[in-house]
């Protein structure tokens, strides 16, 4: 018997040795530089807790029966925001308008701005309908880095904005400007209550409110983004917009059979908080030469003049994003990008051709997170970074020029710092 | 899709077991015909016609996906009791209560009254597993070398799948050989095949316990198998399941198209050289309501192979049978066949696995098992694979 108990001593051991090399046998996290998720470094605890908690929600599978729809695009946050990075155009949104002697027209008697393209059973799907002029494709952008852009006090918008290119160097960048309304009082309102500033945020210009993210800045803030990314991308009501989506050629105000709201205030607030607290993309290749170098021509053939390197946060409620630089390499202002990317429609007091510059931080990793391709612009129109170039007209049209003029060689360089991003 | 690295480490094994084990601890043909599973069970108790048994299993799970664990931990995944009666000569009960993770999910699994006429022919009704594959009805953890189910057997083939129905099944013998059959009508999978939270199609969530109490569209599901043993080579079957998931009626009224979902699989197991071998693939079509297309697939489809090889037999304590077996799992399932009409490429939404295997059996009815599983997940868009591995010990046994 002893001997029989002494022969199974060595599978113990090699169990015990196993168990101890689980780690040696997973896989190891990726390095920080080759993905976008994560929580900013230097958060309490408790932060971080509700950091996952928002990350858990974003990443929720809407059912059927959980309040998807009636009419949608995408069933998570997360199917548009792949690993927070840039979606696939299989979730691409639509949206028209049509142009009238009294301004831009939404449409929204017909469904509008946004089309969506999904319908649950018994429900029809959106199309555009007839006498829409102007129909534009927005494919999912990034959502890393929100919260710092979030915290940029709007006098530093007002500072950088340049309507009269007043100092000459050809880019005329123009604050998105909103009318009031009950859900942009109520947004600035409640992120207002947090904030250790509040008179730094929802500052009117024009009697008119800022706005700051969106392809052309439609929502002020992060609240307004995410409460109308619930509504209109998923279909799922919440307390700010207690009313589903239906679509107008099926039948008045035909709804899902879900209570609303479908989602809990305290479930928006983690996704918003996560959303603010995710970090900035890492830079890969930054001391290369000719990364450097094309860092150097970047700012030479004028493109940080909208692509701005450099942003401030205000004081924010969140110690780590208060008062900090950092790298965005977006104004957050619109400009307007000339026929090329004029699709007839357009936002708040944007023209049809203007649009909010684009973040380019981790453009670089962008092919991770769409299938192995880009899709670059506005609308994924761009297969590749120089093809996104050739796209820039308007107040983008002279740096386009000048970097046709660069050699092969120096084209190259400041194609490698792009990927550097 | 690319050769699946699996092959090759299957083949690896192979040979080398092959090459360095002695014929004695070649792994005995399984003479056991799939459709009797059910009752191939030890019955620990009787009591007049009556007989109980079970089994319960359970196991420690330990995993990293790209760098993150959620730590250790264990669970007791199941506990079943059957209960068996031979009513007469010719009827004859089974029954199964399945207690999952304890009391947190407490199902009917069986419980269906047999009347046999002949060996031809007998009639089944009640809460039956309708023979969709070879898991289904042969589903005891104790049986299994492997902590985990294969997903063709979860994610396209529902098992365990318990439906309320009845129909027939027979076996005809030849020689060496054995023809079984079965068909049944059951009320069929529901809604959640679409409505679901897991965002994508999935078959799995079509099953109801309130199907147990009546079809959602008044329309049953067919089910059948058709399987032919050999008492030394082992058994291939073809099977089939169809039916329509979606509520498409309402008093009495048309309000949805009505959706099918049909699965067919072809499973096979026995004996190659010393090797114990059972593989399962199978398909699934799914009508998608025209809105939901894409992000819900309307074709499924995954398979397995397990490779086993008795590679010790040793003496321990008073088990004269005991033995050591090594092996090896290797698994795809695609949840979305389709292609974007946006790019023109194909949908990715897959999964991948290998799983080597040491299970230890000091009786037939009881295994001790340490896995390790390596899984590899590409998303929807096809986008840069995800990897998640670690370790599970588990055990489970007859009682």
């Amino acid at each position: 018997m002893r001997a029989r108990v002494a022969a199974l001593a060595p599978s113990v051991l090699v169990l015990m040795s196993g168990i101890a090399g689980c780690e040696l046998l997973t896989p190891d996290a990726p390095e920080s530089n080759q993905v976008l998720d994560g929580p900013v470094e230097g958060m309490t605890p408790g932060q971080v807790r509700l950091h996952i908690l928002g990350d858990e929600e974003f990443a929720r599978r809407f059912a059927i029966s959980d309040g998807l729809g009636p009419i949608f695009v995408a069933t998570s946050c997360e199917q548009c925001h792949v690993g927070d990075g840039k979606g696939h155009p299989s979730f691409n949104l639509q949206r028209f308008g049509r142009s009238t002697p009294d301004g831009f027209d939404p449409m929204a008697r017909f469904g509008g701005a946004q089309l969506q393209n999904r319908a649950i059973p018994g429900h029809e799907a959106e199309s555009v309908p007839v006498g829409a002029t102007g129909l534009s494709t927005f494919t999912p952008p990034a959502v890393t880095g929100l919260g710092y852009l979030d915290e940029v006090d709007d006098a530093t918008l007002v500072a950088l904005a340049d309507p009269d290119d007043r100092n000459g160097d050809g880019i005329s960048g123009r604050l998105q400007l909103h009318e009031p309304s009950e859900i942009i009082r109520t947004v600035l309102d409640l992120e207002g209550q947090s904030r250790p500033d509040p008179e730094a945020h929802g500052t009117m210009v024009e009697g008119k409110y800022i706005g700051r993210f969106g392809k052309k800045a439609l929502t002020v803030n992060l609240l307004h983004q995410t409460v109308g990314a619930y509504h209109e991308d998923m279909g799922v009501t919440s307390d700010l917009l207690p009313e589903d989506l239906f679509n107008h050629r099926q039948g008045g105000r035909t709804s899902d059979d879900v209570p609303d709201p479908e989602v809990g205030s305290s479930t928006v607030a983690n996704v918003v908080f996560y959303l603010k607290t995710l970090r900035v993309p890492e830079r890969r290749n930054q001391d290369d030469p000719a990364v450097v170098a094309g860092e150097q021509l970047f700012e030479t053939i004028g493109c940080a003049a909208c692509h701005l390197p450099t942003l401030r946060t205000g004081r924010s409620e969140v110690s780590v994003l208060s008062e900090v630089e950092f790298h965005p390499y977006t104004d957050l202002l619109l400009h307007d990008m000339g026929p090329e990317l004029d699709d007839g429609y357009t936002e708040g007091h944007a023209l049809t051709s203007e649009w909010r510059t684009p973040p380019l931080w981790g453009i670089g990793l962008q092919q991770d997170f769409q299938g192995g391709d880009v899709f670059l612009l506005h609308d994924g129109r761009a297969r590749s970074l120089r093809q996104a170039i050739e796209f820039h007209g308007g107040e983008g049209a002279a740096s386009r020029a000048a970097f046709r003029a660069l050699s092969n060689d120096l084209q190259a360089q400041l194609l490698r710092f792009l990927e550097s991003l | 899709m690319n050769r699946p690295g699996w092959a090759a480490a299957v083949a690896v094994l192979m040979a080398g077991a092959s090459g360095s084990h002695p014929t004695q601890l070649a792994a005995q043909a399984d003479t056991t015909i799939a459709q009797e599973g059910l009752y191939n069970r030890p019955f620990i108790a009787s009591l007049g016609q009556t007989s109980i048994g079970g089994y319960v299993e359970g196991n420690t799970n330990y995993f990293r996906e790209e760098g993150v664990s959620d730590g250790f931990s264990m669970e007791l995944r199941r506990f079943n009791i059957f209960l068996f009666s031979s009513v007469s000569q010719r009827v004859r009960f089974l029954s199964e209560l399945e207690f999952e993770h304890g009391t947190e999910e407490i199902a009917l699994e069986t419980a269906q009254v047999d009347f046999r006429v002949g060996a031809g022919l007998s009639f089944r009704v009640g809460v039956i597993l309708p023979p969709l594959g070879y898991l289904n009805q042969n589903h005891d953890s104790p049986q299994w070398d492997f902590v985990e189910r294969p997903l063709v057997s979860t994610d396209i083939i529902p098992s365990t799948l318990s439906e309320v129905g009845g129909g027939v099944y027979g076996r005809f013998f030849r020689g060496p050989f054995t023809l079984s059959y079965d068909a049944y009508l059951t009320n069929g999978l529901q809604d959640g095949v679409i409505d679901n939270d897991v965002g994508r199609t999935d078959i799995a969530s079509g099953k109801s316990e309130e199907a147990f109490g009546e079809d959602n569209n008044g329309s049953p599901a067919l089910s059948g198998r058709v399987g032919i043993h050999h008492r030394v080579w082992g058994e291939l079957g073809i099977s089939y399941y169809g039916g329509s998931y979606n509520a498409f009626r309402l008093e009495g009224e048309e309000i949805d198209d009505r959706r099918r979902v049909s699965i067919t699989a072809l499973d096979f197991g026995g004996a190659l050289g010393p090797a114990r071998v059972r593989g399962e693939v199978a398909f699934a079509s799914i009508d998608v309501p025209s809105g939901m297309v894409e992000v819900f697939g309307d074709g499924q489809w995954a398979g397995h192979l397990d490779v086993l090889l008795p590679a010790w037999r040793p003496r321990f304590f008073e088990y004269a049978d005991a033995v050591v077996l090594v092996g090896v799992r290797g698994e795809f399932v695609d949840y979305n066949t389709g292609t974007f009409s946006s790019t023109g490429k194909r949908i990715y939404d897959e999964i991948r696995a290998v799983v080597p295997t040491v299970s230890f059996r000091p009786t037939p009815g009881t295994v001790l098992r340490l896995n390790y599983r390596y899984h590899w997940t590409r998303d929807f868009a096809g986008n840069p694979t995800s990897r998640l591995a670690g370790f599970q010990l588990g055990f489970a046994t007859y009682f």
